[in-house]
């Protein structure tokens, strides 16, 4: 069991969910798999709360769930552990490594040697894979990366106890016992995220979760302007494009990796409709895109006016319609 | 989105990695392409370290004019809010906050100034010294 195949994905999660679950014999499985049975789509904006000076929006639900969610739907067996102290937690990981087993663990960006400077801020919900060692040098899979790479002891340390919200505290986790996996188990898996899913979207209640979230941040965007200034309004609007567009989201805020697996459940689950949803979830994708475009011109200088913020927040709107349709769809369907 | 629409702009991912987006088809179907970025991103963080630079050279205003410690530029140049720095140095944020001001940085032990100086990976010198 000591051959690796690197599966470059759009998310690290999803990623290194794939990659485990793979090395241990479940071929099946996908990306856009992994993230509709880990229920991964989401929508929320926190108020009261910075990330990096601007809003707290985040596109997918907790960091650690699909994961957990995929596995557990899947009847996967698996282990984690955290650590007080990083000698005892590298002692750890050598020893697995030595039984030829592959871990996922969580990481922080900030000391990751092979990202570039403009990438790094204090984000510790970062997934990598550790499947070997070479000399001091640990064989290292990224998801997000085209191809693996490798970090030394010092550097693997330094970043499996990164600081600060999110502290990884050198979590380590691996499946321990995959079991034959029937296709009755993937439609239920399939059937049971996309229920929760529904739930995420549409049932939470307040203002600031799901599709309703949505609309939340439209309205605080159409006060931006006249309460923080031009300037700081940009790089707010700039922020919700970053955690809707960067590395690992697929695009479109994971909105077209969603309508993928959408795809992918329309054949397994032998249902139309599912194929159709996709189209919607797809749509909007496809508006968070024109939305993030708004918002460049806003933070590019080149759209200074009011009228500009309300654009962006028109298009937030519709996009919560779309979206509040399509998990409507879904939530009618019965499995 | 449609494959042939991905962007392929210069961004920062250059000489680091190709993003995987998920995307149709000419058969409307989906499918994964690598993206070298986008422009409208890219601005966002372009802006986004515009800003970092800002607050950094305002920290030395504040430093110049004896209105805060070395602890606070260092703090804008790693990024750092109060949870990250008080994770790697092991001092609480209300402690952490009054030693931003001059006269208590002023009065920190060796000890103290070696956690801050390790937490930014710089020597207890250039802490004590910075010239803003």
């Amino acid at each position: 069991m000591s051959e690796f195949t690197h599966h470059q994905t759009a998310h690290c999660e999803n990623g290194v969910t794939v990659s485990l679950l793979q090395h241990h014999g479940v071929d099946f499985i996908t990306e856009p798999l992994a993230f509709g049975m880990g229920s991964g789509l989401f929508y929320i904006h926190i108020p009261f709360m910075t990330v990096n000076n601007g809003p707290a929006i985040s596109f997918r639900t907790m960091p650690g769930a699909i994961f957990k969610r995929t596995c557990k739907a899947l009847d996967v067996k698996v282990e984690r552990k955290k650590f007080k102290d990083p000698k005892e937690a590298t002692r750890f990981l050598d020893e697995k490594i030595s039984q030829g087993i592959q871990v996922g663990c969580q990481v922080g960006v900030f000391h990751l040697p092979y990202f570039p400077k403009e990438y790094r801020f204090h984000f510790n919900a970062h997934n990598l894979i550790v499947y070997g060692k070479e000399g001091d040098r640990y064989l290292v899979s990224d998801p997000v990366m085209e191809v693996t790479t490798s970090l030394s002891t010092e550097e693997l340390e330094r970043v499996r106890f990164a600081k600060g919200a999110l502290a990884p505290k050198g979590h380590i986790y691996y499946p321990v016992q995959v079991g034959e996996i029937t296709q009755e188990q993937i439609r239920r898996g399939i059937a049971k995220g996309i229920k929760r899913n529904c739930r995420d979207m549409l049932k939470i209640p307040g203002s600031i979760a799901g599709v309703k979230g949505i609309v939340y941040t439209s309205k605080k965007i159409r006060g931006w302007r006249e309460k923080l200034g031009p300037r700081q309004a940009g790089l707010h609007l700039g922020q919700i494009v970053r955690m809707q567009e960067e590395i690992g989201t697929g695009g479109g805020g994971f909105r077209f990796l969603y309508a993928a697996f959408l795809e992918e459940a329309a054949v397994i689950m032998q249902n139309d409709q599912l194929a159709s949803i996709s189209e919607t979830m797809t749509k909007a994708g496809d508006l968070w895109r024109d939305s993030a475009l708004q918002m460049s011109g806003i933070y590019k200088g080149r759209l200074t006016e009011q009228k500009d913020f309300d654009a962006c927040a028109d298009l937030l709107v519709e996009i919560s319609a779309v979206e509040k349709e399509a998990f409507k769809e879904l939530a009618k369907i019965k499995f | 989105m449609k494959k042939s629409e991905v962007p392929q702009d210069k961004s920062a991912l250059e000489n680091f990695t190709r993003e995987v987006c998920y995307v149709k088809n000419e058969d409307g179907q989906y499918d994964t392409e690598l993206s070298t970025g986008w422009e409208a991103k890219k601005v966002a963080l372009d802006e986004a370290w515009k800003e970092i630079e800002r607050r950094t050279a305002e920290a030395r205003e504040q430093i110049k004019k004896g209105e805060a410690s070395p602890i606070l530029y260092f703090m804008e140049e790693k990024l750092m809010d109060f949870t990250v720095l008080s994770g790697y140095t092991g001092i609480w944020k209300f402690r952490i906050k009054r030693h931003l001001k001059p006269n208590a940085f002023k009065k920190l032990s060796d000890n103290v100034l070696k956690r801050y100086a390790d937490a930014f990976e710089i020597s207890i010198n250039e802490l004590k010294n910075f010239k803003a």
